[in-house]
């Protein structure tokens, strides 16, 4: 027996002029809990690909049990014991629990026949070996998605993984959740099992993983037992900077007339009695579990959702958006959570992109004032900071955080007083996040916007934030301000959650 | 309450409803001869609702149905008129190989070039009517040319009994080959796994791939099972109604879709089963028949049609929604 289950050594793969690996190693041991980080672009996914037999590396060896392989490929993985849940889970929801567990081995094995009382047996056998309760006549579509993980770890079990690759396992979970899934992996790994999370939630990591390995631009640039490693020290590895954040102390006219100011907002069944005050130049977060009703308050304040609250006052004033008109007309502006499918038109430039909220002032007579347009995104293009040849370029070519700037663009350009952003900082590197958070900043402590912050991620927003609110299940549940404003603090509060 | 979430109980409880409401504004409605006659009319569009049944399942659409079962109806019954061959089994043969090849000519083209299944049986739909009229002509073969063997199939009666005005009404035995693929497909898509694949490349066609499920077999088990019932569906109407139209079938697209949507297929792919597509066709049948019965103008027929489609769709669609919420 070989000490390692599988190594790759001195992998390389290239597509077309980019190296997205580039002489890396990587060797799990059986039963080890192992943590791969590393920013966008890292090379992560490449080498799920790889491991998985996706991809064919151009450079280096694949061994399993302490022997090379040959030719790698999906259907070898598979037979080495390598399973990958991906972030989505590749589970179907319109069938139930038992035929997603059974269908893989049943097409494995080129069966004809849909053997019904085999797929419920092979369930209950293997959820027992779980040891969790899920009615597996259930559809899947049905679960939440601390279920539907359960069910893609169950069917990778079935399939006899030895080795469980996890890409971001935690977004979607709930602290709770996330201990019951650290406890299910701890047992796994009592069966010789071992696990690989894919994570840039460092937190978590440290607390489950034993061996930690951290990529950078297609490189690995650290590598050890997780004990010899802290938080800076995996960010230090993972951006190669110094990124120490101050946090966002300013000082605040708390006498000022709030920008916005809340009572009693209910949206029917997903927001229930919030209240919310936020002033020029405040950051005000807001956390709580997918779920929690963070994403339709956000929306309620924009006017997307039908809603009723006691109070809405604007800088003072009775006015409450029925519609994203009004709300554009009042001063508000929401970068929504998933900025690619709700936001931003990938094949269009991002001139286009910014100015399309602004089109009505930018008319004259029938036609669009192109000359304002552009000095109006040249100068917002300059602001924003965007890495990018000229306004022309399409967004779809930016990364995720140059395309978040865009859509900060759009938002500044329409004038807004009150910024809303949802998961400001959703798949953008740590570099570049640092430079929103500093925009955002800027914008409240020099142009006094009022800023509200959704967030998954508690560091940003305890970095940020004035004072931030935890919501779950439609209410408002704690608030945490000055000192009490800490990660533990508020991270212990999510864990107390359901 | 488990039965009241399925939607075949759904279905079923709209259906009974439908039917006391008509039948108490016609009594007419409970009439033998209007009931045999009902189930008459279910026979060729349900064998159809099926066939686009697995389309949609499969997260497809067709609308080249009624062309390939029009195209698969002529084409045999000119075949035999010109050969002078009379018989039953052997052209229904040839009209469901029609139908198979016509489909694998639709999954071919949505397979190979990835293309939308709309666009692509909208356009061979256009092709395969053109080429029978353009090939073929367009004179309708009538009852004193059609095959006499061929008739006497579609003639044969169930059972009969004498109605109230003193006719004798027969219940069809078509009622029976359609119930017999019914049954069929029930299986194949119930305990298969290539009807199993068919939900699952429906339900995300991606994650199908990474299970293993053969994509392109799939489709083309699915397009060629549909131009199989087409073609097997449109010789069926040629021996029931004795006459060969190439023209016929125009405007049943709208029809079997809305019956199949109405049965509680998704839109989306993934989900729908043959119970519920044949509620769904009984529904929509009975609701035309009886706007006849109730001398309701037939163009307004359509307003029904395009409605139940709509209402139906959307229900279905909120439903959905509502799932993945």
């Amino acid at each position: 027996m070989s000490e390692y289950l599988i190594e790759l050594k001195n992998i390389s793969k290239r597509f077309g002029g980019v190296r997205a690996l580039d002489g890396v190693s990587l060797a799990i041991r059986p039963g080890e809990i192992h943590c791969l980080a590393g920013e966008n672009g890292s090379g992560k996914s490449t080498i799920i690909k790889v491991m998985s037999g996706i991809y064919t590396p151009d450079e280096g060896e694949i061994w399993i049990d302490g022997a090379p392989v040959g030719s790698y490929d999906p259907i070898r993985a598979v037979h080495s014991g390598v399973q990958v849940i991906y972030q989505d889970f590749s589970l179907f929801g319109n069938l139930t629990v038992a035929e997603n567990l059974a269908i893989n081995s049943f097409l494995l094995e080129d069966r004809k026949r849909m053997d019904w009382a085999r797929a419920r047996q092979m369930a209950k056998d293997v959820l027992a070996r779980l040891g969790v309760k899920i009615d597996i006549d259930a559809e899947v579509e049905s679960l939440p998605a601390s279920g539907k993980q359960l069910v893609a770890i169950a069917r990778a079990l079935l399939a006899e993984a030895r080795l469980i690759i996890m890409d971001e396992p935690t977004t979607a979970l709930t602290g709770k959740e996330v201990d019951a899934l650290f406890g299910i992996v701890r047992d796994l790994k009592a069966q010789g099992i071992a696990t690989l999370f894919v994570s840039h939630k460092m937190r978590e990591m440290l607390e489950i993983s034993e061996r930690l390995t951290v990529f950078r631009n297609g490189r690995k640039v650290a590598e050890g037992p997780m004990s010899e490693f802290d938080e800076p020290a995996i960010i230090r590895a993972m951006t190669g900077l110094e990124l120490e954040e101050t946090p966002y102390r300013p000082d605040i006219d708390m006498t000022a007339v709030p920008a916005l100011e809340v009572e009693g907002l209910s949206v029917s069944g997903l927001v229930n009695n919030v209240s919310l005050t936020v002033r020029p130049g405040e950051i005000v977060g807001i956390t709580g579990p997918i779920g929690s009703g963070r994403t339709e308050l956000a929306r309620a304040l924009f006017g997307m959702e039908t809603a009723a609250a006691r109070k809405f006052r604007i800088f003072g004033k009775d006015a409450f958006p029925r519609s994203v008109q009004e709300a554009i007309e009042l001063g508000i502006a929401y970068v929504p959570e998933d900025r690619l499918t709700e936001g931003l038109f990938l094949s269009q430039s991002i001139e286009r992109n910014m100015v399309v909220s602004i089109l009505d002032w930018l008319r004259k007579g029938l036609f669009l004032d192109r000359k304002a347009m552009r000095s109006r995104t040249e100068e917002m293009f300059g602001a924003m900071q965007i890495a990018a040849p000229s306004p022309e370029t399409p967004v779809g070519f930016l990364s995720g955080g140059n395309a978040q700037r865009v859509m900060l663009g759009r938002w500044l350009l329409t004038g807004a007083k009150i910024l809303i952003l949802n998961g400001p900082t959703v798949g953008v590197d740590i570099g570049s996040k640092a430079k929103i958070h500093q925009i955002i900043r800027g914008l409240a402590e020099k142009e006094g916007l009022a800023v509200l912050m959704i967030s998954d991620d508690v560091p940003e927003l305890t970095g940020n934030c004035n004072r931030v609110h935890v919501m779950h299940e439609g209410r408002m549940v704690a608030t945490f301000s000055g000192d009490d404003m800490t990660d533990d603090n508020i991270n212990d509060s999510l864990k107390a959650l359901r | 309450m488990k039965i009241f979430q399925s939607t075949e109980a759904v279905i079923a409880a709209v259906l009974i409803l439908v039917m006391l409401a008509i039948g108490f504004i016609n009594p007419a409605f409970w009439g033998v001869d209007n009931l045999f006659s009902l189930a008459k009319s279910n026979v060729v569009i349900g064998i159809m609702a099926l066939g686009v049944l697995l389309v949609m399942i499969a997260g497809g659409i067709d609308v080249s149905f009624p062309a390939i079962a029009a195209a698969a109806l002529y084409i045999t019954v000119r075949t035999m008129v010109a050969i002078g061959y009379d018989g039953v089994v052997l052209p229904f043969i040839g009209a469901c190989v029609l139908g198979i090849l016509l489909g694998a000519f639709n999954a071919f083209i949505i397979e190979r070039f990835k293309m939308i299944p709309l666009i692509v049986t909208l356009g061979t739909a256009s092709i395969i009517r053109g080429l029978v009229l353009g090939l073929l002509g367009t004179s309708i073969v009538n009852i004193n040319k059609m095959p006499k063997e061929l008739i006497a199939f579609g003639k044969v009666d169930l059972v009969s009994v004498t109605a109230a005005n003193g006719a004798t009404v027969g219940l069809t035995a078509m009622v029976l080959v359609y119930l017999g693929v019914a049954v069929v497909m029930h299986l194949i898509l119930r305990h298969t796994m290539i009807g199993r694949s068919i939900y699952a490349y429906g339900g995300d066609a991606e994650s199908a791939r990474r299970a293993g499920v053969n994509i392109r077999k799939t489709i083309f088990f699915v397009y060629c099972t549909a131009g199989l019932l087409a073609g097997f569906a449109g010789l069926l109407q040629a021996s029931m109604i004795w006459q060969a139209n190439p023209r016929d079938f125009v405007g049943w697209e709208l029809d079997v879709i809305a019956a199949v949507v109405l049965g509680g297929a998704s839109i989306f792919g993934g989900r729908g089963s043959v119970l519920g597509t044949m509620l769904g066709v009984f529904t929509l049948v009975m609701i035309k028949n009886s706007l006849i019965l109730m001398k309701v103008d037939t163009t307004w027929q359509r307003v029904v049609v395009g409605a139940i489609i709509i209402i139906a769709t959307a229900i279905t669609a909120w439903r959905d929604r509502k799932k993945l919420a």
